[in-house]
């Protein structure tokens, strides 16, 4: 575990740079990720598959898989790798808060 | 983490020449990309296993309890008496060396302390030292050695670069089951709190949720809802699953992979195409929210935690008072299944011997467990004429077969998949002899060790198998691997695309479901992953 200041608030993140939880989330910590990913500028887009990561997330207790991100959002993953360059799992999920799945994936 | 994975030309310069040093006067280096995280604290407290703490295998210092060395003597002392085995694999290697080049870890890492000989010999040194009389007086003239802190780091090290595949088994002269002494040697790890987090948390999540995501019962049917959202589109047919129901006559258990992760989930599909076709001719299956994982990755951890998870399925068959198990394509699930649940949670008089209901066939190899792979039952069906089968539309594929280490070493599964795959599909080319059947390489990620941190130990472990892919790609076209394990289904991909870009990977079950034609159903323009059947184009 490795703490991190961020424009005034304190984090949290595990080996890979994912937040100790999700409670502990707040918009500052999109901001210190998209540094660390390269990227420029959040669009709507990126606050689209953001806020439908959450979404799942608050009701299912687990991230949403590959299909139904791309489903919901409307974007085909060729497109969500545009907008977050690690992914969907180690870019956009890792900004929207969410743990990583573990298992058989 | 996956940006520090080398290139293959990188790779490729293995160095199989061991150092200058004796092997006990060789320190160990622990080395990023190899190692995979350690468990957490919350995690192994969930699962009531000690001494969870934060520790970095990095650091010199891994916070060790201070009686360590007696908690693991007297664990090792434990396991003596209880497991014969594990004495017998200790007292009679020889040292002959078959073993030693048929590790995949050690083809693609060069290290002699993956060749299975050496690193069950990094355990027996202790073992000859402390329960043995020669060991006591002779010490390292008969190969005995003192355990030590920096002993354990590299057991934890090497019994961690170790998938547990028993590929070398196959090879021994005297039988040792090396996957034996691995499981051992994480059993004595756990009782130090050092186990890893890749394999914890999945069963953690299990005892949670019932499955290693921890997806919760309604997360596991909006998933399978989604699937059935999705089959509609294609085949035009809905398909109707059910969900812990009481008095249905079969329960199928699966990984949870397959009703998460890609291509898995093109798997589980094909499952629902099945089902549906057959329910019909008197099929009555039921999915459950709770035992809804069939691997267990309390295998990996020790016998305690395999026999708890196990127990979750027969279980849960009591409780539906269903008649026999339908199992999907898992890989270790089997080997748990068929060498260790008679035994441990056995036997399970409360189910029957498995019937089809559709061909009447009785299997009566799962006489026992209760429990039939859906290969099995699928290729019955399909010997009994009892679907139909449109093979063309797997014909933008060149399909080779993997053949999943426990199905095929622990349960002997190695012709039903075959069968089926060659009925759904018609170009079908076998990986060379020496690299298939019981001689099949593991994918290089198994026993819990497909985490994302350890890229390199994965790749460089999958080579060989990746190496046998890449020849039946240049010479026959080979674009797909097929495989019936969920681990493979997410660890072969990526492999793929490092080592063979180009060739796909797909569950048997997705084929079946490409092929399987359903009463009622539409023209089908594309295939289940929703890319356009071979001809499509043409005729737009």
């Amino acid at each position: 575990m490795a703490d991190v200041e961020f424009n005034g608030k304190k984090f949290v993140m595990d080996e890979d740079g994912f937040i100790d939880s999700f409670e502990n989330w707040c918009p500052e910590w999109v901001q210190y990720v998209k540094g660390l990913e390269g990227i420029e500028e959040l669009s709507e887009e990126h606050w689209k598959v953001i806020n439908v990561l959450q979404d799942y997330y608050k009701k299912n207790g687990i991230a949403p898989m590959v299909r139904v991100l791309s489903k919901v959002t409307g974007f085909k993953l060729k497109h969500i790798y545009e907008l977050f360059p690690s992914g969907p799992g180690k870019g956009a999920c890792k900004m929207a808060g969410l743990p990583k799945p573990t298992g058989c994936v | 983490m996956a940006d520090e994975v080398p290139k293959t030309s990188e790779m490729v310069k293995i160095d199989h020449a061991p150092p200058s040093t004796g092997w006990m006067d060789t320190p160990v280096v622990i080395r990023k990309g190899i190692y995979s995280y350690p468990a957490k604290k919350p995690t192994l407290d969930y699962l009531s296993m000690p001494f969870g703490r934060e520790w970095s295998p990095l650091d010199a210092d891994w916070k060790l309890p201070p009686n360590w060395l007696d908690i693991l003597l007297e664990g090792m002392r434990e396991r003596i008496d209880r497991f014969r085995s594990f004495r017998l694999f200790m007292d009679i290697c020889v040292r002959c060396g078959a073993c030693a080049d048929k590790c995949h870890y050690f083809i693609g890492t060069g290290d002699p302390k993956n060749m299975p000989v050496l690193r069950a010999e990094l355990l027996r040194s202790v073992y000859r030292k402390e329960f043995t009389l020669a060991g006591k007086l002779m010490g390292k003239m008969v190969g005995a050695r003192q355990m030590t802190a920096e002993v354990l780091k590299e057991w934890w090290y090497y019994f961690f670069q170790c998938s547990e595949c028993r590929r070398c088994s196959v090879f021994c002269p005297y039988g040792i089951d090396t996957a034996e002494i691995t499981i051992i040697g994480r059993e004595l790890l756990n009782l130090l709190g050092l186990n890893i987090d890749w394999i914890a948390q999945p069963a953690a999540n299990c005892f949670r949720t019932g499955n290693h995501l921890g997806i919760q019962p309604h997360a596991f049917k909006d998933m399978l809802d989604f699937f059935v959202d999705d089959t509609e589109n294609i085949t035009g047919v809905r398909v109707n699953p059910t969900y812990n129901r009481k008095g249905a006559e079969i329960l199928f258990v699966t990984p949870s992979g397959d009703v998460f992760a890609d291509p898995g989930t093109y798997t589980a599909m094909g499952y629902l195409i099945l089902f549906h076709y057959l329910e019909s001719l008197g099929f009555d299956v039921t999915w459950s929210t709770y035992a809804s994982e069939g691997g267990n990755f309390g295998f990996f951890t020790s016998h305690e935690m395999m026999k708890r998870l196990n127990a979750k399925m027969y279980a849960e068959a009591k409780r539906l008072k269903v008649k026999w198990i339908l199992g999907g394509e898992c890989g270790h699930m089997w080997r748990v299944i068929h060498q260790y649940m008679d035994t441990m949670n056995g036997p399970a008089d409360h189910l029957e011997t498995p019937v089809s209901p559709i061909t009447g066939t009785r299997f009566t190899n799962a006489a026992t467990t209760k429990m039939v792979h859906i290969t099995e039952f699928t290729a019955d069906l399909i010997r009994n004429g009892k679907l139909k089968l449109d093979k063309s539309r797997n014909d933008n594929l060149n399909v080779t077969f993997h053949d999943s280490c426990n199905p095929a070493r622990g349960m002997g599964l190695l012709d039903e998949p075959r069968y089926v795959i060659q009925n759904v599909c018609n170009t079908f080319h076998e990986m060379p002899e020496s690299t298939i059947r019981e001689q099949t390489f593991c994918c290089g990620s198994g026993s819990g060790l497909n985490a994302g941190e350890n890229l390199e130990l994965r790749f460089r472990g999958g080579m060989p198998r990746a190496n046998a892919v890449k020849h039946v790609h240049e010479k026959h076209g080979v674009n797909m691997l097929a495989c019936v394990c969920a681990i493979d289904r997410a660890v072969l991909p990526p492999l793929m695309d490092y080592w063979v870009p180009g060739v796909g990977v797909t569950g048997v079950h997705e084929l079946v479901g490409n092929a399987l034609i359903l009463p009622g159903e539409k023209k089908r323009t594309t295939d289940l992953r929703g890319e356009d059947l071979p001809g499509v184009e043409e005729e737009d």
